[in-house]
């Protein structure tokens, strides 16, 4: 089964990402995470997502309307940083590797399960198909 | 973090634990394989490491370097077991000598910690030896590298758990009985047992992709036991070409499972698959493993070739894409590297695709005079689809009959029935 772990780093919304020997050091942490992730044969796919400011959100508001909100987006409270596609055996399995993210404090990681077309009812099976 | 601020201590269960243990399971066992120079026995501590850790971590939280940990509490008695030994060796050879005072025992601490990836490497060299039967290799090698349980082995391959156990038992004392040294294979046998190496893995996959035994089809979680102890290869042996091939060609074949059966679980050739269901990612991953192989300098072995023909069809966006011509000539490479008559069974389907039937059939009919094929009825039933293309369907009639015949599997049986009265279907390429 697969796991995605979404990297939810809390960090203030003008936090302006710049390079210094701290930020260095993680990123230094976090590809040597990565690194044994590949190496247990666990790592299906990684990525890091730009900020949130240079981000939209589409909000729906039924009927085929939407609005459009460009970034930074004042009343959220948890964006994504980034994500992790694992191979795991159990969530239990996922949830260890996951504790060992070399995180900074308020960082959080979600662990959810992704569905497979197995895990649907064959009419949800069905409607999937167009 | 919001409001709420820090969650309350994490309580640790037998299941979160155990889980720690099994990401640290494999290089403990190399670890211990390296002081104590045997397989069980290293187990064994393994075990006492994992008992100790169910009894202490509850209260004491699961430590900043678990595998350090473990690997300390182990080695304690893993240790204390080897100057036992030593002593009593030593004893033994004293008799009415001084015996040197000076602790021969070497500096076993500063041993331990060098270079975990080569004890990783040598313990897949290990539960792989040609010494033990295929069977034994497959069991201990996902045990030991695979983190499995053997309740889980036993239940993935559908034997009972007891069974199971007395395999990894034996398959243990025969490498200790054959004094199968925890070394690196010497440079002159290295390409032979990479290949076993290889073999038992994509044994393993297989037996997930093309069940041979039960009723389901296919088992996902062995393929995906099998692409894990892959990709862990490819990380230990990462300039062996054939290694990222086997990589690739078990992601590619591994992102059509979702395609393979239809909602009735009735099989799903290959060309009639819905391939929007093929997996991207497991596509974009071998397509990557097989660019990896490709660039290397070295000949090119079977798994490449494999990989790359399975590689031609997950390219293909629609089954009339696919380019037959490459794939006729991958086959005949894979002929050349890994000659056998079912791959030239296969390289006469596909010329027929590239090139038409009439082109094929003299491929098939000069198998058809192979003794090794006068039973396999997948022969039988490729060559009933060249001659129902040619028009000549009363021959393909007959070869139809004839396949069904010979078919063991009652399913396979039924579907080349339903061909003798129904229409034209292309055989043989639905495993590639």
């Amino acid at each position: 089964m697969r796991f995605m772990m979404l990297m939810i780093p809390n960090l203030k919304p003008d936090t302006e990402w710049t390079p210094n020997a701290d930020r260095i050091a993680t990123v230094a942490a976090m590809a040597k995470y990565n690194d044994e992730l590949a190496k247990a044969g666990m790592l299906l796919a990684v990525d890091g997502l730009h900020p949130v400011e240079k981000g939209a959100r589409v909000t729906f508001s039924g009927g085929g309307e939407s609005v459009v909100t460009d970034g930074p987006f004042s009343e959220a409270k948890e964006v994504v940083g980034g994500y992790w596609i694992i191979q795991a055996k159990s969530k239990d399995e996922a949830v260890a590797w996951a504790r060992r993210c070399p995180g900074d404090a308020g960082n959080v990681i979600e662990v959810r399960q992704i569905f497979e077309m197995s895990d649907f009812a064959e009419d949800v099976q069905k409607a999937a198909k167009f | 973090m919001s409001a709420s601020g820090t969650p309350p201590p994490t309580i640790e269960t037998h299941a979160s634990i155990v889980a720690v243990f099994r990401i640290e399971q494999a290089r403990l066992v190399a670890g211990l394989v390296r002081i104590v120079r045997d397989v069980g026995l290293a187990e064994d501590f393994a075990q006492d490491a994992l008992v100790a850790a169910l009894e202490t971590w509850p209260s004491s939280g699961v430590p900043g370097n678990p595998g350090a940990w473990l690997m300390t509490t182990a080695k304690r008695r893993a240790i204390d077991l080897v100057r036992r030994r030593k002593n009593a060796l030593q004893k033994h050879e004293a008799l009415g000598r001084e015996r040197d005072d000076e602790n021969t025992t070497p500096d076993l601490e500063g041993q331990i910690d060098d270079d975990v990836g080569d004890d990783l490497l040598r313990l897949v060299y290990m539960t792989c030896h040609p010494v033990l039967s295929r069977e034994a290799r497959v069991a201990l090698t996902l045990r030991l590298l695979g983190g499995l349980t053997t309740e889980e082995i036993a239940r993935a391959f559908l034997v009972p758990e007891a069974t199971l156990a007395q395999r990894i038992v034996r398959a243990k004392k025969t490498l200790t009985e054959a004094n199968v040294p925890f070394e690196l294979p010497r440079a002159s046998e290295r390409a032979e047992r990479t290949a076993s190496v290889l073999e038992v893995i994509y044994l393993v996959f297989n037996e997930g992709y093309a069940a041979t035994r039960g009723d389901d089809w296919m088992r996902p979680e062995l393929c995906e036991d099998a692409m894990r102890l892959g990709r862990i290869l490819a990380g230990l042996l990462p300039d062996e070409a054939e290694v990222h091939a086997l990589v690739a060609l078990m992601e590619l074949q591994a992102s059509r499972m979702a395609a393979r059966l239809d909602r009735a679980g009735e099989p799903v050739l290959l060309l009639a698959q819905d391939r929007a269901r093929w997996d991207r990612l497991l596509i974009a991953r071998g397509l990557a493993a097989l660019a990896r192989a490709e660039a290397m300098p070295t000949p090119k072995g079977p798994y490449f070739v494999q990989a790359a023909i399975s590689a031609c069809h997950a390219r293909a966006r629609t089954a009339e894409e696919t380019d037959w011509v490459r794939i006729a000539a991958l086959y005949e490479v894979l002929g050349r590297v890994a000659p056998s008559p079912v791959v030239e069974l296969n390289r006469a389907v596909a010329v027929s695709m590239a090139f038409g039937p009439d082109v094929a059939l003299p491929i098939v009919d000069a198998l058809a005079r192979e003794p090794a094929m006068a039973h396999y009825h997948l022969l039988p039933s490729v060559r009933a689809d060249l001659l129902r293309r040619l028009g000549r369907e009363d021959e393909a009639r007959a070869e139809l009959e004839r396949a069904a015949a010979l078919a063991r599997n009652a399913r396979e049986k039924a579907m080349l029935l339903a061909r003798v009265a129904g229409g034209a279907r292309v055989a043989g390429s639905d495993e590639s």
